[in-house]
């Protein structure tokens, strides 16, 4: 039985503690805001929090979020108020959508290492992420004006 | 996320259906189809009149008027990136002096018989809709005006829309549309003679750009809903282990160890389609569980002994040299002007190249993913699909029932590029829906089942000569293309470009050369060629403005002004001139091939990037131009190539002459997304085939451009937009084209380094 927290609920899972939690928050509680794009990290569609630091859903095994919590998009504020949130609507960042989670779950945590994060800080934390729209001009002025409205939250 | 919304995305996705459908009730639900606005039935037709089904402009079928004044207005066409969720209502909205703040969307499921064309494709949706969208708002305002002034007993003359009501000028009574609303919706829709359009200068929306996109709560949340989304009660996932060659089949499978994996349910063989599979699916052993990752492990236990059929000779090595065999040789004569063998031979100079680019995959972030369920001699599906009227169909036909009997709801589309125009994948659903006995089950692709059973971009070996005359003017132009033709995934005997391919800028092409020959040698296809953003254009783009660089710096000129005289002077040409019978199925009396926007674009750019200005060492700027999709593209772009020949873009400058702009802001999103997919392609896509296996697997093999390498500044340039009844170019797909040759003509600019072998790579290094 693994035992963890999602979005401040407390879960039980009793089944394959190697099921990546992607596949967990999708699947098993219905949480499909985190999005499945390569499986082997490669991509970043599926970024989460766990404890705190942005981690790839796809290549955490339940057994390593045991006794975690974990922070879904759906969770990340509870109306869309996150100052990163914000800085992705007021600059229309998306064109398809499907990365975006990932996007501002990744930014959220680069605001959270840097306030003020360069260009080249945004290149090393972002990376990881892609955007096959090409929104990536946006999602770096984004992170800048969230960074200016305390995206530090 | 509500309980309900959860297990209905149809529902999730409309979200705010609820609100329509409670206000529905009592509310204007303008419902009821009428026939469309008489079309002409004698003319030929183009555009949205000639596309199956037709356009649609009644209101009755896209407008529902709450009585507590909520404007919901159903878009009839797929959401992939492009904005259309926000840039089709908008229209509506703008005619109907609605406040957007009360407008929601809806999304129509796939039904072309009452909402006219749903396939989302070719960039077509704003160029064929507006004129008719403008209409059904115009129309459902005079109804609401024709209600107010009926109840105030005054001429509707003296009455006006103006944000979200209806205004009495001289007595200033005024009436809110929800007020108004129900009795509104049982009056006859007016025909066009009286329908009043806005004058475009007081449009609030169209052409402002400020308004955010319909979907922005739902995509920063996690609420939005795409296919890979759908959850259903009692639904099962599956994957399937596809043929790995394109034609193979199953010879024999063992699931023994795949059903001890926990949570694995059943594995089912799905049957083959014969080649050209066209639509239907690939076949194979699907693993169906009670989740996706138990489905996954399950498949990886699977014992399959593949029967690959007659492509597994298809190795990319080989077939690039015979296409390249191919160029070098006479083929089959696609357009002839004047006298190129005469005029080469009299040249005082010739020159040849030739170029090569490869197979592309669409790579959409969300993998194609489907939902079906099919009990009762009914199947209803839940996919991102691009054309749920293909969809259905193709559902209609593998099924064996009545097209009336398939319902197909489209969700978000996670990116599109035409990979989801295919629906190969809702009927995969389908079949494994029927064979779990009605159980829903949805399907899920991994990246590296999209990556190896993709409809892919062809690949294409090109060869030019030209002859220049004593002072470098070319006099003489031969292109020789060869590729393997979308046709061949439709018909088994096809080997050279089909109608639509000649004229995705291989035969359309304007150049003031007066001897100039188009020749297509036959290639055959070994696996499932597709249309990929801007198709056929990339390769046609990449060839031809490469060689213009090349021929301007052979006669030693400076490449925007030698682009601009090959050209040559301001005037429109008919395409069939060309040979072009195609002209993107629009009429060449409205969209001949005008060189004055063409060399427009060039000049903006140009002017815009600072053309000319002195650049340090390891800096160039390069130039492309292109028309596509019947707009204008001129692309400069700025490259710094480091010591090590690191590849770094400081800069892009995109003019666009698309005709009257709809929604600026989004015509600069889809050029921003243009530049990095055409410098995505041009660095770094290629797939590859060896044994008839495409040889790559996931991001680390097929890479994609990531934020550090795309280029930090680009601009985009929006040419005075022409007055609105002008006619409208697309705007999705003619960015990508001209990208990759003006990176590598600024690649020559900055090195000296002539690259005509896509992609890039590392080839920057001197």
């Amino acid at each position: 039985m693994i035992t963890l927290t999602v979005n401040g609920t407390e879960r039980r899972f009793a089944g394959d503690p190697e099921m990546p939690l992607l596949w967990y928050l999708r699947d098993e509680i219905g949480l499909t805001g985190t999005k499945f794009g390569c499986g082997v990290a490669l991509c970043g569609a599926c970024t989460v929090h766990v404890d705190g630091a942005a981690a790839r859903a796809c290549q955490t095994p339940l057994s390593d979020a045991a006794g975690k919590a974990v922070t879904t998009i759906e969770g990340l504020s509870p109306d869309g108020s996150h100052p990163v949130q914000v800085a992705w609507r007021d600059l229309n960042v998306a064109q398809c959508g499907y990365c975006q989670a990932g996007q501002i779950m990744q930014a959220v945590s680069l605001l959270k290492e840097s306030a003020n994060p360069t260009d080249e800080e945004i290149d090393a934390a972002m990376s990881g992420n892609i955007c096959r729209c090409g929104t990536y001009s946006r999602i770096r002025a984004a992170i800048k004006q969230a960074a200016k409205a305390g995206g530090r939250k | 996320m509500s309980d309900r919304s959860m297990r209905d995305p149809a529902i999730a996705n409309v979200s705010r259906r609820a609100v329509l459908m409670g206000l529905g009730a009592g509310g204007l639900v303008l419902a009821v189809g009428l026939p469309s606005a008489a079309r002409a039935a004698t003319a030929k037709k183009y555009a949205g009149e000639q596309m199956p089904n037709g356009l649609r402009d009644d209101p009755k079928i896209f407008v529902a008027v709450g009585e507590d004044g909520t404007v919901t207005v159903t878009c009839h066409r797929s959401e992939m990136g492009q904005g259309v969720r926000t840039s089709l209502p908008m229209v509506v909205a703008d005619e109907l002096e609605a406040d957007w703040a009360r407008v929601k969307v809806a999304q129509a499921p796939g039904d072309e018989p009452r909402f006219g064309n749903q396939d989302t494709d070719g960039s077509r949706s704003m160029r064929h809709h507006f004129a008719a969208l403008r209409r059904c708002g115009a129309a459902a305002r005079t109804m609401l005006e024709e209600e107010a002034a009926a109840r105030w007993r005054v001429p509707v003359g003296e009455v006006e829309a103006a944000n979200h009501e209806v205004v009495h000028r001289s007595s200033g009574r005024r009436l809110g549309y929800g007020t108004l609303a129900k009795a509104a919706a049982d009056r006859s829709v007016p025909p066009r003679d009286r329908i009043r359009l806005k004058d475009p200068a007081k449009f609030r929306y169209i052409g402002r750009g400020q308004i955010g996109l319909i979907d922005n709560l739902d995509i920063t949340t996690g609420r939005a809903v795409y296919g890979i989304d759908t959850r259903l009660d009692g639904m099962v996932y599956a994957v399937i282990a596809r043929p790995p060659v394109y034609g193979g089949k199953v010879a024999s499978y063992d699931a023994a160890e795949t059903l001890k994996v926990g949570g694995v349910l059943k594995a089912v063989a799905v049957d083959p389609t014969p080649v050209p599979s066209v639509f239907q699916p690939l076949g194979g052993i699907a693993v169906i569980a009670r989740n996706t990752w138990a489905a996954i492990r399950g498949r990886e236990k699977l014992k399959i002994t593949w029967d690959d059929g007659p492509n597994a000779v298809y190795s990319s090595d080989a077939y690039k040299a015979s296409l390249e065999a191919a160029a070098r040789k006479p083929g089959k004569v696609v357009r002839n002007d004047g006298d190129v063998d005469a005029a080469l031979a009299r040249a005082a100079r010739r020159v040849e190249a030739e170029y090569y680019v490869p197979h592309l995959a669409h790579a959409t972030m969300e993998p194609p993913a489907a939902t079906a369920r099919v009990a009762n001699g009914r199947c209803e599906a839940w996919a991102c699909v691009q054309s749920p009227q293909a969809a259905r169909n193709e559902l209609s036909k593998r099924l064996g029932i009545p097209v009336e009997s398939v319902t197909v709801n489209v969700t978000l589309l996670g990116g599109g590029f035409g990979r989801k125009s295919k629906p190969d994948f809702v009927v995969e659903a389908a079949l494994l829906s029927k064979a779990m006995g009605g159980v829903p089950v949805k399907v899920t692709w991994t990246r590296e089942d999209d990556l190896r059973h993709g409809y892919l971009h062809a690949v294409a070996a090109q060869r030019l000569e030209a002859g220049l005359d004593e002072r470098g003017r070319p006099t003489a132009w031969l292109h020789r293309i060869v590729f393997p033709s979308i046709g061949s995934t439709f018909s088994r005997d096809v080997r050279h470009a089909v109608e639509f391919e000649r004229g995705l800028g291989m035969v359309n092409l304007p150049l003031a050369v007066p001897n100039l020959r188009i020749e297509n040698p036959g290639a055959e296809a070994h696996t499932r060629i597709g249309w990929f953003r801007s198709v056929n254009n990339i390769q046609h783009a990449f060839a031809t403005q490469s060689f213009a660089a090349e021929l301007a710096t052979a006669a030693g000129r400076d490449p925007k002004d030698f682009l601009l005289d090959l050209i040559g002077p301001a005037r429109k040409i008919d395409p069939g001139a060309m040979a072009d019978t195609w002209n993107y199925r629009e009429d060449p009396a409205l969209y001949p091939l005008d060189t004055g926007r063409l060399r427009g674009v060039i000049e903006r750019a140009a002017r815009e990037i600072g053309w000319g200005r002195k650049l340090p060492k390891g800096r160039g700027l390069g130039i492309a131009a292109h028309y596509s999709f019947v707009t204008y593209i001129g692309v400069a772009m700025e490259v710094a190539v480091g010591e090590g020949g690191q590849l770094t873009i400081p800069r892009v400058d995109v003019a666009v002459d698309c005709g009257p702009q709809i929604n600026p802001e989004r015509i600069r999103a889809q050029m921003e997304g243009a530049v990095v997919m055409g410098v995505s392609l041009a660095t770094l896509g290629e797939i590859t085939f060896k044994d008839g296996r495409v040889e790559q697997s996931n991001f680390d093999t097929f890479e994609v451009t990531r934020i550090d390498a795309a280029p930090r500044d680009i601009r985009i340039h929006l040419q005075p937009p022409l007055d609105y009844d002008q006619p409208l170019g697309g705007v999705g797909e003619p960015g990508v084209p001209p990208v990759a040759p003006a990176l590598t003509n600024a690649i020559f600019a900055a090195t000296g380094k002539r690259i005509r072998r896509l992609p890039i790579r590392d080839q920057a290094v001197g």
